[in-house]
């Protein structure tokens, strides 16, 4: 069966759908963690502390969140690896383009490949600047998310970086979304108003949702 | 009318092609697009020129042979085949582009003729049921419930022009075979190749070298049978149901 799916321009898509939904799960719960910098460093760095030790005793420290790790890279690795097969495919299927072209598509739907790499350049940074620290602009400290996130969204590039990287995983959330209920097949006539709809609605509160942050230390409000 | 053409010439599927630029007058509003080219072609045939290639057959919607991409729309501005577009679509004086249909698995004959046989290796590998039907049955021997029978009637309308894997930014031909695919699939007759049928006709249609599907949508809005977008969700939904089906037994 993985044979059949992974041969399949059909059955790589169903793996980007499946993947991309553990990612944007992954990003709502990530989101709704974000937000609880505005109750300050405290609840911030508690919350933070709790994502290691959550599932303890059964589980060691950090082990939930290594469990999880995993999973993320897996489907990262998969969305990625499906998606560049997929594009190949796509861009030798068209090789001549016409000579009369027109503007096509909705912006996300044309911005999905770009975007999508974008969104990759973004994580490792991301993970970089407050995961390990290498790349962070203040003095790192472990432990210590609160005052991490306030030092990089206290630099100019900080802000650029994320500003830009979040309004792509709006985009690629309200086409990928979309798409995906179209791949594993439950989409259909009556529910397309509500899917797009829905799509939208997830796309915005993600990306308003994410920005709040770096717009509460610009402003004051997070320092 | 006057109008200035743009058409793309092409000696042959290993010659380099490029637009070429042609004056034609005193076309009326009232002729369609290809006696539009049967102008031109008479001009060109008088003048001692090599005539436009171009396919057509039955010059009235229904058979699929005509296509054209009439400035950058398959089948042109309205919905529909190109043979029922009427020269009242454009005004007098009008720059027209004409190409052909792009696509890998599309390799171009001759000027705007393509090599559409891709379409037929799809069907040849599932689009058919194998039940013996002979003449048309008596209506009540199986029934078919309404909304199926319009589900299928639908899909059916398909004609193969391939304006949508023209219209693809991925030269896809998703939206032609969940048409043929979802067709067959929902009437009692098809059933019995219900999954072999759509297994085979993706794993023949990526054999064909067509891209993927984006959801873009271009495909739907360009099919002049109006065979919906979410036709290749029913597809996928079948394509799912297949394979777990078949990598059970």
């Amino acid at each position: 069966m993985a044979r059949t799916v992974w041969d399949s321009s059909v059955g790589k898509k169903t793996v980007m759908a499946v993947s991309g939904m553990i990612m944007l799960l992954y990003l709502v719960v990530h989101v709704i963690g974000n937000l609880k910098i505005f109750f300050g460093a405290e609840e911030f760095n508690h919350y933070a502390h709790w994502l290691r030790v959550v599932g303890e005793p059964f589980m060691h420290y950090g082990w939930t969140l290594w469990l999880v790790r995993v999973a993320l890279i897996v489907a990262v690795i998969a969305h990625g690896v499906s998606a560049y097969q997929l594009s190949r495919r796509d861009i030798k299927a068209r090789p001549s383009k016409y000579v009369h072209r027109k503007p096509r598509a909705s912006y996300a739907t044309r911005t999905m490949r770009w975007g999508g790499i974008i969104l990759a350049l973004f994580i490792v940074w991301h993970l970089l600047d407050l995961t390990t620290g290498t790349v962070h602009s203040g003095g790192f400290q472990e432990g210590h998310p609160y005052q991490n996130v306030v030092d990089t969204f206290s630099t100019w590039y900080g802000n650029v970086i994320y500003i830009v990287a979040m309004l792509a995983v709006g985009l690629h959330v309200r086409h990928g979304f979309w798409s995906a209920a179209q791949t594993l097949g439950v989409g259909s006539r009556t529910r397309d108003r509500a899917l797009k709809i829905f799509a939208d609605v997830l796309a915005l509160l993600l990306t308003a949702g994410f920005l709040a942050v770096p717009v509460g230390v610009m402003t004051g409000v997070v320092s | 009318m006057r109008l200035n053409l743009r058409v793309w010439r092409q000696k042959n599927a290993d010659a380099d092609g490029a637009m070429s630029t042609y004056e034609v007058d005193g076309i009326s509003p009232d002729m369609s697009f290809l006696e539009m080219l049967d102008t031109l072609n008479e001009e060109l045939i008088l003048r001692g020129d090599d005539p436009v290639a171009f396919d057509h057959d039955c010059r009235e919607g229904i058979c699929g042979a005509c296509s054209l991409v009439i400035n950058g729309d398959a089948h042109g501005p309205e919905r529909t085949t190109t043979c029922q577009l009427h020269m009242r679509s454009f005004r007098d004086g009008d720059t027209i582009d004409v190409e052909p249909w792009r696509a890998a698995a599309f390799p171009v004959v001759k000027d705007l003729v393509v090599d559409r046989s891709a379409f037929d290796r799809i069907i040849q590998a599932g689009g058919y049921v194998t039940a013996p039907t002979g003449a048309a049955p008596e209506a009540h021997a199986t029934p078919v419930p309404k909304p199926d029978a319009d589900f299928a009637f639908e899909h059916a309308e398909c004609i193969g022009c391939g304006a949508c894997v023209a219209a693809c930014p991925n030269g896809a031909a998703m939206l032609f075979t969940s048409a043929k695919v979802n067709h067959l699939n929902v009437l009692p007759q098809g059933a019995p190749e219900r999954e072999t049928r759509v297994l085979d006709m993706v794993a023949q249609m990526d054999e064909e070298g067509f891209g993927g599907c984006t959801l873009a949508g271009e495909c739907a809005t360009a099919c002049p049978k109006g065979i919906p977008l979410v036709s290749i969700t029913g597809m996928n939904k079948e394509w799912l149901r297949a394979t777990r089906k078949i990598t059970k037994r």
